[in-house]
């Protein structure tokens, strides 16, 4: 019973941020005040015309959909290489393809910066382009690579035994067995890219800024709700992807057992 | 199939590029008022230990060993709920509850906590905001949903026939608790506690936000240093600090995991 109590209390503990952030959102005034005085968006209109916001939402798209598109290809190369490249010490490759999630964000994103403005490249969206890929490679490897373990190698000989070219039984039969690792890594790439800030506030300026790097400067400066409407957008859609992921997945089998 | 790997290597190059010019620059004399650099020095690793620095790698390594410590407390009960509870759909909650905050992103979970403990509604008996009590408990939710996923791993990976041999045996729950489960997940405990503290050495947006200024940790100097004195060399060795510091740590949990293995 006391240990009922205390897991509800510290899951309390772990949603009341979200749901004050929710409430606060419809908040009708500028003074902060829980709960709200009464119902209101117009925080929510601040936010989808607010200038600094429409363009850092541009640039989040491009630089995410790019650091996507081109992590994705790598990262299923990667996984590939992995497990069907007799590759020799096969575990350090994978330590070294996955060391950039264990430096600390200060030091890739100082790094970046100083490279950058070696290279004349501050101003500029491809340098954060390139940091997201190199951020969010790790993830996709390791989702994908699950998968490509649990690939029976035999089904590929059977399409080549067929008849099928390599690359029609790649497309064919690897790739549709890879779905539920490349949809998983797809998932975290987004998320993580989107939601990406340390690295991100070092290597952007106002006018390259992807959203969390904007909402960090409005909060510095500003003390009005309209970031706790944009934060309860955000929390929405990750509530949906986090809910379809362990809908489609099942979080728990690929957190719990990898 | 080995070739599949190049591009992967590439995009690691530049990242690697990123890190070797951190390094130079640490190694770099600072010209105050100018981005130009004089020759190579060892000043900037001694600044770091100068004592208007000190005060921030104390609290750094303080706040991390109290995170650490309060995240394995509060992370073990809705581990070992996670990891046995029968029912699916109990699962399910506790899970998106739990890690839907690993997702929505540092900012908007620190902006959160800066309601809460700013607000002007419920009265904190002690000043929050602005404090290190209000970084702590910022840096202990940032943790939990990491910790927790470690922890229910581990116990997942222990039979309950062991607690229930235990019990049936006589033992008291919190008996079967402190002899049979705590031991069988110290693995568990151990890599948790080690990657969360790794991490939390490291933490920006929490301290920054939630210390309003007041509270610094070494991540906080590194971006003082860099992007507002535009001291990069002195930040650069900063941090190399935070990055020796986690390096350092995460080789400790390998460790423990191969020595674990074998």
């Amino acid at each position: 019973m006391i240990f009922r109590l205390a897991v509800v209390g510290l899951v309390a503990f772990m949603t009341l941020p979200t749901v004050v952030v929710i409430a606060v959102s419809f908040n009708p005034t500028a003074i902060l005040s829980f709960p709200p005085a009464g119902f209101s968006l117009r925080w929510y209109e601040n936010v989808l015309t607010y200038p600094q916001f429409q363009r850092a939402a541009v640039n989040s798209l491009l630089v995410t959909g790019g650091a996507v598109a081109l992590a994705l290809p790598v990262g299923t190369f990667a996984a590939l290489a992995l497990e069907r490249g007799r590759l020799r010490g096969r575990h350090v490759w994978a330590a070294v393809l996955l060391s950039p999630v264990v430096v600390p964000g200060v030091a890739a994103g100082l790094g970046f910066l100083i490279l950058a403005a070696a290279l004349g490249l501050l101003r500029s969206r491809s340098v954060l382009i390139a940091a997201h890929v190199a951020l969010i490679l790790p993830f996709v490897v390791r989702s994908v690579w699950v998968s490509v373990r649990n690939l029976d190698p035999a089904l590929e000989r059977a399409a080549a035994s067929l008849g099928a070219t390599p690359w029609r039984a790649f497309r064919r039969v690897t790739l549709p067995l890879l779905r539920p690792g490349l949809f998983a890594g797809l998932l975290f790439a987004i998320v993580v890219s989107l939601n990406e800030f340390v690295v991100s506030l070092f290597i952007s300026n106002r006018v390259t800024e992807i959203l969390p790097v904007a909402m960090f400067n409005y909060v510095v400066n500003y003390t009005d709700p309209t970031i706790a409407a944009l934060s309860s957008l955000f929390i929405a859609a990750t509530f949906v992807a986090v809910w379809l992921a362990d809908r489609y997945l099942d979080l728990g089998r690929v957190f719990l057992r990898h | 199939m080995k070739l599949l790997l190049v591009p992967a290597l590439v995009v690691l190059a530049v990242f690697a590029a990123a890190l070797a010019s951190l390094f130079r620059w640490s190694l770099l004399e600072f010209i105050p008022g100018s981005l130009q650099t004089g020759g190579l020095t060892l000043a900037n690793f001694r600044g770091v230990l100068a004592p208007q620095y000190l005060g921030a790698i104390q609290d750094t390594v303080v706040l991390s060993a109290l995170t650490t410590v309060l995240t394995l407390v509060c992370a073990y009960p809705v581990a070992y709920a996670l990891a046995r509870t029968p029912s699916r759909r109990v699962r399910s909650v506790l899970l998106v509850l739990t890690l839907a905050p690993f997702f929505t992103g540092a900012i908007v979970r620190t902006y959160a906590w800066v309601l809460v403990l700013g607000n002007t509604v419920v009265s904190w008996p002690v000043p929050m905001l602005f404090t290190e009590r209000g970084v702590l408990v910022g840096l202990v939710h940032f943790s939990m949903p990491t910790m927790i996923l470690i922890l229910a791993a581990a116990l997942s990976h222990i039979d309950p026939i062991y607690e229930r041999a235990a019990a049936s045996l006589g033992a008291s729950p919190a008996r079967v608790f402190r002899r049979v489960t705590l031991p069988l997940s110290m693995p568990g405990i151990m890599s948790g506690g080690l990657i969360v503290f790794a991490w939390t050495l490291s933490a920006f947006p929490t301290p920054e936000l939630l210390g309003g200024g007041k509270v610094k940790m070494i991540a906080n100097v590194v971006k003082d240093l860099g992007l507002d004195s535009f001291n990069w060399p002195g930040a650069a060795a900063f941090a190399m600090l935070a990055l020796a510091l986690t390096l350092a740590l995460l080789t400790a949990v390998g460790r423990l995991s191969t020595a674990r293995a074998s």
